[in-house]
């Protein structure tokens, strides 16, 4: 399972990385790494970009490089959603 | 260099010279709270100008603290030492002393935002590797406590090596005289350690340095490793045996990218230390925040995003209304005033027709300039402009850009030019040249009083359905402009700079109360701009045209007149006068090249006057239409209405009006904003092609509407 993949209000840790990818480094300088918890926040229209949550900051990351980042979810959706 | 700069760039080194200051680089992620921190110091003793020798604009400020004074340099926001941007590449430069000639600042005042601890850190470990005296300022405790965030400050000190950290809460003022206290005792500040993060990496960079010899400093050892290809690794590889960093780099990354292992073991340690110094508790979940998750979800924000819009437009609009009748009521009053006093003659016209109707006409327009400013900054100052280019970015996408050339097109609502300096977070140099030529079709504030005159004259105050004519009208110069602009985008990148799809990833400030202070002080600061060029600018050519117009002189005895006529002599005599003046026989002359748009000698000559300031065309205007045969009417706006050609036949028609509007709407009239793309672009290519294109543009467009328009109606 990829970031891409979260739904709505869902947590995961990212387990590993494609770091081949092109703007995948970006997202690493920004905090994304390995063993680090997110948190699926919203979608723009069409579901692209993401809005990811990442220790109490807002990511915006494109599904496209959301992809290769190997995700471990926790808690369904229903669980954490308010 | 010519030698009249480097005159004066001694000149600036003696005066250093004579009085050493103390010069701080103050540092940190974007959205830190940085500009306000930076605001708090320094109030209004800020200058914005250039590093000597180079043309890159640097933003510093002087921090009055008791007895002495710190010279402190405000610097963009950046994630960490080896970003690709041109405002990351400023940041790094100017705080390593590479850009001009003045050196390195003598310390580093780094701004961590406590709700950003995280990223924050990250930034502070590579900082303290530079080992430069170093001060903390943890900002945004307040922000933090409010989501359930405490930060042990004395504790992160402790994890840092002792350094000091200072608390601060700039909306309150909390904790900002224990920093200032600080940084009156920098010699006092515990000097860093190399942190624990990454000591492999900082050992083995100090080692190979020590090796290639003394003048070659740990820095930039680690830049060359970490950056291939970069401006470091070009210094130092020749002191090293060919290959030998390549090798370093194996040894040390493995096959993967190196600024992805630096990110991965960095990490590490900011949230070991993140976990060392913070408390998390859960608060209860504020309305604020409850409205703020209701309205990020997806439709319910992209509603809100064009409700801003239009909020914006409207109050340009509406709230300007009184204040330009003040404007436009004094300027009429003191054109009587000095008629009265000086008389009809040369001068009294020189003052009055070509100094105060000129720049008059211009000044008008500042209320409408300032509240599309307050919006824009406010909207800044919010952190919203990030939001809007996280709903944007799918839209841009089809157009071959990215969300993050949103925050540039925005602002050139307001300005091109500042829009123009603010492509410089856009990491790809083709997306940022293709965001460059497409801002200037934004209609921007110097737009507005073109299109405020010619609407509020000739568009018909009908409505239509819900809306206003004019409303209408000018909405769809805006959206002209928008399609201008994008359209341009999607020609440039599939064509000169066709390349590697955009990226796209931002991080998201959350909402925050605009800070009174920055936004009043950039206000200030575009007020300041606005006035300067009616005082400059638009003086010379407003009383350069008023000049051309009114000589020479035609004696009443040489006028023939023709008494049957339906217009008095006294307009006769007005028309002719103006038509053998220098400026009439101009016009004359480049007359036929727009007679296929519908113009007359006089717009042609307000238009091509209007290249170097594009409002410029409202006080040519005002100053050819007060000296010739209109003007007996009170309005500017009568003016033009009275206008017409020697048959009789009104000059301002619907068909022509709306083909000047879409004229003024594509084309690039303003000198500033060519030198700032000449500028950012360093070189003269693209400032001309964009200024070629988008006239061609702009006349096409013109021709359209008005042989279109005339045939139709």
């Amino acid at each position: 399972m990829t970031l891409a993949d979260l739904s709505t209000g869902q947590h995961a840790r990212i387990t590993s990385i494609d770091t081949s990818q092109p703007g995948v480094v970006r997202l690493m300088v920004l905090g994304l790494v390995e063993g680090t918890i997110v948190k699926h926040l919203h979608a723009a229209i069409g579901g692209d970009p993401l809005e990811l949550e990442l220790m109490g900051t807002a990511l915006s990351v494109r599904r496209e490089q959301a992809r290769h980042f190997e995700v471990e979810p926790f808690g369904p959706a229903s669980e954490i959603r308010p | 260099m010519s030698q009249l700069q480097e005159v004066a760039v001694s000149i600036e080194d003696v005066g250093i010279r004579r009085r050493p200051r103390t010069r701080l680089a103050v540092i940190g992620t974007p959205n830190a709270g940085k500009s306000t921190l930076f605001n708090r110091l320094t109030g209004l003793r800020q200058t914005t100008g250039n590093f000597p020798g180079v043309t890159v604009e640097r933003h510093t400020g002087l921090a009055r603290l008791g007895d002495i004074t710190l010279e402190l340099e405000d610097l963009p926001g950046i994630y960490c030492l080896s970003g690709v941007s041109a405002d990351e590449r400023i940041a790094v430069d100017a705080m390593l002393g590479r850009l001009g000639n003045r050196g390195a600042p003598q310390g580093l005042l780094v701004v961590v935002a406590a709700t950003h601890l995280y990223q924050g850190l990250y930034l502070l470990e590579q900082l303290l590797e530079l080992q430069r005296p170093t001060l903390v300022a943890l900002t945004m405790v307040d922000a933090a406590r409010a989501q359930g965030i405490e930060i042990d400050a004395a504790a992160l000190s402790e994890q840092l090596g002792g350094i000091p950290v200072c608390p601060v809460a700039t909306t309150s003022g909390l904790g900002l005289e224990d920093l200032r206290e600080q940084l009156k005792h920098m010699e006092q500040w515990t000097p860093p350690v190399l942190p624990a993060s990454w000591p492999e990496f900082s050992l083995r960079a100090q080692q190979l340095a020590d090796e290639a010899g003394a003048t070659t400093v740990r820095a930039d050892v680690q830049e060359a490793l970490l950056h291939p290809g970069s401006h470091a690794e070009a210094t130092v590889a020749t002191r090293f045996p060919t290959g030998m960093l390549e090798t370093e780099r194996q040894a040390l990354f493995g096959a993967e990218p190196p600024r992805a292992v630096e990110a991965r073991r960095r990490y590490r340690w900011s949230r070991e230390t993140v976990e060392a110094v913070q408390q998390r508790s859960t608060v209860a979940r504020r309305l604020g925040q409850r409205v703020s998750d209701f309205v990020n979800r997806p439709w319910p924000a992209t509603l809100l995003f064009f409700l801003t819009l239009i909020l914006v437009f409207q109050a340009v609009f509406s709230w300007a209304t009184p204040l330009m009748d003040g404007i436009d009521g004094a300027t009429g009053a003191l054109v009587g005033w000095v008629q009265a006093a000086v008389g009809e003659g040369a001068l009294g016209s020189f003052l009055a027709d070509g100094v105060i109707a000129g720049v008059g006409s211009v000044v008008i327009f500042l209320p409408q300039i300032l509240i599309l400013f307050l919006f824009i900054i406010v909207l800044e100052d919010t952190g919203y402009l990030a939001r809007a280019a996280f709903l944007m970015d799918s839209i841009m996408r089809r157009v071959g850009l990215s969300g993050t050339s949103v925050i540039p097109m925005l602002s050139s609502f307001a300005c091109a030019v500042p829009a123009i300096m603010a492509t410089r977070t856009i990491p790809d140099r083709r997306d940022r040249f293709a965001t460059i030529l497409a801002s200037p079709f934004m209609t921007c504030s110097a737009r507005l009083p073109v299109y405020a005159l010619l609407i509020a004259a000739f568009v018909p105050t009908a409505s239509v359905g819900w809306f206003n004519l004019q409303g209408l009208v000018l909405f769809g110069l805006y959206l002209l402009g928008i399609a201008g602009g994008l359209l341009t985008a999607l020609l440039v990148k599939g064509t000169a700079l066709r390349g590697p799809k955009p990226l796209f990833s931002l991080a998201l400030p959350e909402f925050r109360r605009p800070n009174m202070q920055t936004v009043l002080i950039k206000l200030w600061d575009r007020a300041k701009v606005f006035l300067k060029r009616a005082g400059t600018v638009i003086f010379v050519v407003a009383v350069l045209v008023w000049g051309l117009a009114y000589f020479p002189r035609m004696s009443e005895t040489e006028f023939q007149g023709d008494p049957a006529s339906p217009q008095s002599m006294e307009h006769q005599f007005a028309a002719a006068q103006l038509e053998q003046s220098y400026l009439g026989r101009m016009g004359k002359q480049i007359e036929p090249v727009f007679k296929p748009l519908g113009w007359d000698w006089k717009i042609s000559s307000a238009v091509i006057a209007g290249f170097p300031a594009r409002e410029v065309v409202v006080a040519i205007m005002g100053t050819l239409y007060a000296v010739g045969p209109e003007a007996d009417e009170d309005s500017l706006a009568g003016r033009l209405k009275a206008a017409s050609w020697p048959d009789g036949t009104a000059v301002f028609t619907l068909p022509m009006v709306l083909g000047l509007l879409v004229f003024y709407a594509l084309c690039l009239q303003c000198a500033a904003t060519v030198a700032v793309i000449r500028r950012e672009t360093n070189s003269w290519r693209w400032p001309i092609f964009a200024w070629t294109y988008m006239s061609v543009v702009g006349y096409v467009g013109a021709l359209l509407v008005y042989q279109l328009g005339s045939r139709w109606f």
